[in-house]
C-alpha cells in the first residue's frame, strides 16, 4: 500500500484567532464577585472589569462586617473590651488578646512576671499554628483540593480541645486581662500540648505531600500574584506576606515583646513574593512555631500569672477577694470603674499570624480609653489588590485571595 | 406511630407503601436539607468545623454546602449582619427557591449579639423570617447540629404545600 | 538609633515641627503645611519607609483644634517607630493634605479617616467612604455621634420597601454601664450612658 503525503499550509490557527479578536472591538464586562461568595474568606466584594478572561481593573469594597469596634471601645472599660478583640482576627483570637493587653500595659508601665509572659508566648504560638493551618487548608480548598482542608481541620480540633481546657471556650477565648491572664494553666496541660506538638509534624508532612509538590497546585500558584519588595513596603504589608516578598521584618525578632528574645527560632523569607512563596512561608512558620512551643515548655517558669503590684489594674485572686476587705474594695473598683490606666498614648504592634496587629491607645486617665485605633494587618494587605490583580485571569482570583490570607473581621473591625 | 411518619412492614404491605403525601415529602425534605452558608464572621468558622470530620454534618445529609442560593434549601446566617450587608442577605434569600428555611446562628444573627452599635442590625429577623435561632457566641458545632435537628422536626410538622405559589393553605386533618 | 542627636538634627532641619514626648517612641508635632516635606525626608533619608498607620483623633467639640491626624512610621534600620501629630485646619469641615502619593499605604487609611471623622484629604485619588455605605450621612467616630447610631434609611430602597426595615438606633437599654471615674465614689458608680433607650419605649424622664 502506498501512502501519499501532501503538505498543507493552514497557518497558525491561534494567531489567526488572535488576529480576529484584535479586529473585534471587545467590550469590557463588569463582574461583581459579591460579598457572598465561595472563597471562604469572609465578606469582601470585588468589582472587576474583565476583557474576556483577563482582569483589567479591580476595586475591592469593604465594610460589610464593620461593627463599630473603635466606637465601642470608647464606651467600655479596658477589660470589657477584651471579648471584642477576640473577634477581630477570629482565627487566632488568643494572639489578639495578648496584643491588646500588652499595648494597654505599656501605658500603665506594668512589668509582668516571667510565668505570665511564657503563658502568653505559648498561647500566641498555638494561635499562630491554628491560624496558619486553617489558612493553608482553605487555600488548598480554593485551589480545588478538599483533602488538606479536612486534615488541617482535624488538627485544629485538637488545638480547640487544648484551648477549651485552658480558657473555657474553643475559640473566642477572651483569655488575657490587663496585668495578666484570666487563670493559670491547668495541671497536665503542658504535657498535652507537648503530645500535640509531637504529633503535628506528621500531619503537616501529610498535607505537604499532597500539596507542596503537586503539579496542579504549583501551576496554579507559581508566578501568580507577584508582589515585589518595593510594592510590599509601599503598600504597608506586614507579616508572612511581607516576608514572602523578601523583606526580613519579623516583630518577634526586631522588637521582641513578652520574652520572645529568649527563644531560638528562624524566620522564613521568600524570594519571589508570589502565591506559592506565601504558602511555603506559612508552612515553615508552623514548624518554627512548634520549635518555640517546645522551648517554652522546656523552660516553663514558676510564679504568678498576673502582676501582683498592679493594684489598681489587676483584680486579686478570688479567694483573697472573698476573705479580705482590702482586696474586696480593690476588686470592686476595678470591676466598676475599670483598670485605672494613667494618661498617655502608646502604639504597640504584635506579630500576629496575619501580620502586625497594632493598637494605638490614647488614654486620658480612668478606666475607659479615649481613642483606640486598631491597625489591622488584613486592611493593609488588601490595599494591594487594586494594584496587583489587573493582568491576571479570572480563575486566579481565588488563589490570590487565598494566599493573602486575610480575615474580614479585623479588616472591617 | 403518628400519622406523619412512614412505617413499612414488608410482610404485611408487600412492595407498596401507602401513606400520606405530607409524610413522604417532608421525610425527603428534612433528610436532605442543603444549607446555604451565609458565613459572615466568626460563626462561619464553627460552621466549617461542623462540616469537618469531627462534628460531621454529613450524617444528616447536609454536607452539600452549596454557595448558590438557587440550589439550596436552608440559609444559615452565621455571623454579624451589618446594615451594609443586609441588602445582600435579603437578595440572596429572595433568590432561594421554595421551600426555604433560615437558621440564625449565633448571638449576632439572632439579636445583634454584643455589638450594640450604629452599624450592626440587631438581629437578622428584621429582614428575613427566621425558623430556628441558635444561641452562643459562637455556638458549639453540637449546638448547630441540635438546631438542624430541631429544624428537621419543624420541617416534619409542616404542611408540604406551604409556600407554593398560588396554592391555598391546605389544612391537615390531624 | 533614635536618640537625642537624631531628634535634635531632625528638629533643626524642620522648624515647623516640635518635640512632644519620647515615652514609647519619638513623637513629634508638625504643621500640616510642611508635613509632606517632613515625611519625604523621613522616607528617603532617614529610612522610615513603612507607613504603619494613619488615623485621626477627635479632641472634643469645644477644643481649639478639634481634629488631628496621627501618623506612625516604622524604620527597619532603626527598628523603631516614629509618631507625628498634626492638627487639621477647620473644626467643622476639616481638611488635611493627602499622603497617598508618598506612601500608597495611606490611601485606604485616609479613606477610613474620611469615613469615620469627615476629614477631607485634599488631592486624594479616590476619596470615598470605605467602611460605611456611600450614602451614609454621618461620621461615626466623632464625639458628638452616639454609639447607638442615628436613624437613617436603609441603603437599598427595594429591600427597605419589602421588609420595612430601617437603620434604627441600637437598643442600648440604658447601657453600657461605665463609671465616670471622678468625684466621690457614690456618685461615680456605673451609670447608664444613655445613648438610646429601648426598641419600643422612650427614655423615661
Amino acid at each position: 500500500m502506498s501512502t501519499k503525503t501532501v503538505e498543507l499550509n493552514i497557518g497558525d490557527v491561534g494567531a489567526k484567532g488572535a488576529d480576529a479578536s484584535a479586529k473585534v472591538d471587545s467590550e469590557k464586562m463588569a463582574l461583581n464577585v459579591g460579598p457572598s461568595h465561595p472563597t471562604t474568606h469572609g465578606v469582601l466584594r470585588l468589582m472587576m472589569d474583565l476583557d474576556g478572561d483577563l482582569i483589567t481593573s479591580c476595586e475591592p469594597v469593604l465594610g460589610y462586617l464593620h461593627r463599630g469596634d473603635e466606637k465601642i471601645a470608647e464606651n467600655m472599660t479596658y477589660n470589657q473590651f477584651v471579648p471584642y478583640t477576640d473577634r477581630l482576627d477570629y482565627l487566632s483570637p488568643l494572639a489578639n488578646n495578648v496584643a491588646y493587653a500588652i499595648a494597654v500595659e505599656k501605658i500603665a508601665g506594668i512589668d509582668l512576671p516571667e510565668r505570665c509572659e511564657a503563658i502568653r508566648v505559648l498561647v500566641c504560638e498555638m494561635a499562630r499554628v491554628s491560624s496558619h493551618l486553617l489558612g493553608m487548608g482553605v487555600f488548598g480548598m480554593d485551589a480545588g483540593a478538599w483533602t488538606p482542608f479536612m486534615y488541617t481541620f482535624t488538627e485544629r480540633e485538637k488545638l480547640y480541645t487544648l484551648f477549651e481546657e485552658l480558657t473555657g471556650a474553643r475559640f473566642t477565648t477572651s483569655y488575657t486581662r490587663i496585668g495578666g491572664v484570666a487563670r493559670d494553666i491547668p495541671d497536665g496541660w503542658l504535657d498535652r500540648v507537648t503530645h500535640f506538638c509531637d504529633n503535628l509534624p506528621k500531619a503537616i508532612d501529610e498535607v505537604e505531600k499532597l500539596v507542596t509538590r503537586n503539579r496542579i497546585f504549583i501551576d496554579r500558584t507559581e508566578g501568580i500574584g507577584e508582589v515585589s519588595k518595593e510594592d510590599a513596603i509601599a503598600f504597608g504589608f506586614t507579616g508572612p506576606n511581607l516576608r514572602a516578598s523578601g523583606v526580613d521584618l519579623d516583630l518577634r525578632k526586631d522588637k521582641p515583646y513578652s520574652g520572645y528574645e529568649k527563644y531560638d527560632f528562624d524566620v522564613p523569607i521568600g524570594t519571589r513574593g508570589d502565591c506559592y512563596d506565601r504558602y511555603l512561608v506559612r508552612i515553615e512558620e508552623v514548624r518554627q512555631s512548634l520549635r518555640i512551643i517546645k522551648q517554652v515548655i522546656a523552660n516553663f517558669p514558676d510564679g504568678l500569672w498576673y502582676a501582683e503590684d498592679a493594684r489598681k489594674i489587676f483584680a486579686p485572686p478570688k479567694d483573697k477577694i472573698l476573705s479580705s476587705m482590702e482586696e474586696l474594695i480593690q476588686n470592686f473598683m476595678i470591676v466598676t470603674e475599670g483598670p485605672q490606666i494613667p494618661e498617655g498614648e502608646v502604639y504597640f504592634e504584635a506579630e500576629n499570624p496575619k501580620g502586625a496587629l497594632g493598637f494605638y491607645v490614647v488614654s486620658k486617665g480612668g478606666g475607659v480609653p479615649y481613642r483606640l485605633k486598631i491597625r489591622a494587618p488584613s486592611f493593609c494587605n488588601l490595599s494591594i489588590l487594586e494594584h496587583m490583580v489587573p493582568g491576571h485571569m479570572l480563575s486566579d482570583i481565588t488563589v490570590i485571595l487565598g494566599s493573602l490570607d486575610f480575615v474580614m473581621g479585623e479588616c472591617d473591625r | 406511630m403518628t400519622a406523619n411518619e412512614i412505617a413499612y412492614n414488608g410482610k404485611v404491605e408487600g412492595d407498596v407503601i401507602v401513606t400520606k403525601a405530607d409524610a413522604v415529602i417532608n421525610w425527603i425534605r428534612k433528610h436532605s436539607v442543603w444549607p446555604m452558608p451565609m458565613g459572615l464572621a466568626c460563626c462561619a468558622i464553627e460552621l466549617m468545623a461542623a462540616a469537618a470530620s469531627r462534628y460531621d454534618i454529613s450524617r444528616f445529609g447536609m454536607e452539600v454546602m452549596r454557595f448558590s442560593p438557587r440550589q439550596s434549601d436552608c440559609m444559615i446566617v452565621a455571623g454579624t449582619v451589618t446594615y451594609k450587608m443586609a441588602e445582600v442577605v435579603r437578595r440572596i434569600y429572595d433568590q432561594m427557591g421554595d421551600p426555604k428555611w433560615v437558621v440564625a446562628m449565633g448571638a449576632c444573627a439572632s439579636t445583634g449579639g454584643m455589638y450594640r452599635s450604629y452599624a450592626v442590625m440587631q438581629g437578622v429577623d428584621t429582614i428575613v423570617p427566621v425558623d430556628v435561632y441558635v444561641s452562643g457566641c459562637p455556638p458549639r458545632p453540637e449546638a448547630l447540629l441540635d438546631a438542624m435537628i430541631k429544624l428537621q422536626d419543624k420541617i416534619g410538622d409542616e404542611s408540604s404545600v406551604k409556600n407554593l405559589k398560588g396554592s391555598k393553605e391546605i389544612e391537615l386533618a390531624s | 538609633m533614635i536618640d537625642q542627636v537624631f531628634t535634635d538634627a531632625l528638629l533643626d532641619r524642620f522648624d515647623s515641627s516640635s518635640f512632644r514626648h519620647h515615652e514609647d517612641c519619638l513623637t513629634l508635632d508638625c504643621n500640616p503645611s510642611s508635613i509632606k516635606d517632613l515625611l519625604t525626608h523621613l522616607r528617603d533619608e532617614e529610612t522610615f519607609d513603612l507607613l504603619v498607620d494613619l488615623t485621626a483623633i477627635d479632641h472634643g467639640t469645644n477644643t481649639e483644634n478639634r481634629f488631628s491626624v496621627v501618623i506612625h512610621l516604622y524604620s527597619r534600620i532603626h527598628r523603631d517607630y516614629l509618631r507625628i501629630h498634626s492638627p487639621c485646619s477647620d473644626n467643622d469641615s476639616p481638611e488635611f493634605p493627602s499622603l497617598s502619593e508618598l506612601f500608597p499605604a495611606a490611601n485606604w487609611h485616609e479613606r477610613e479617616a474620611f469615613d469615620m471623622f469627615g476629614i477631607t484629604f485634599t488631592e486624594h485619588p479616590n476619596l470615598k467612604r470605605i467602611l460605611m455605605w456611600d450614602s451614609y450621612p454621618h461620621f461615626p467616630l466623632r464625639k458628638d455621634f452616639p454609639l447607638a447610631g442615628i436613624e437613617t434609611p436603609l441603603p437599598a430602597d427595594d429591600v427597605a420597601e419589602v421588609t420595612q426595615a430601617n437603620v434604627d438606633p441600637a437598643p442600648m437599654m440604658g447601657g453600657p454601664f461605665v463609671s465616670s471615674g471622678d468625684g466621690m465614689m457614690s456618685e461615680s458608680e456605673p451609670r447608664a450612658k444613655d445613648e438610646s433607650w429601648t426598641e419600643q419605649a422612650e427614655k423615661p424622664k
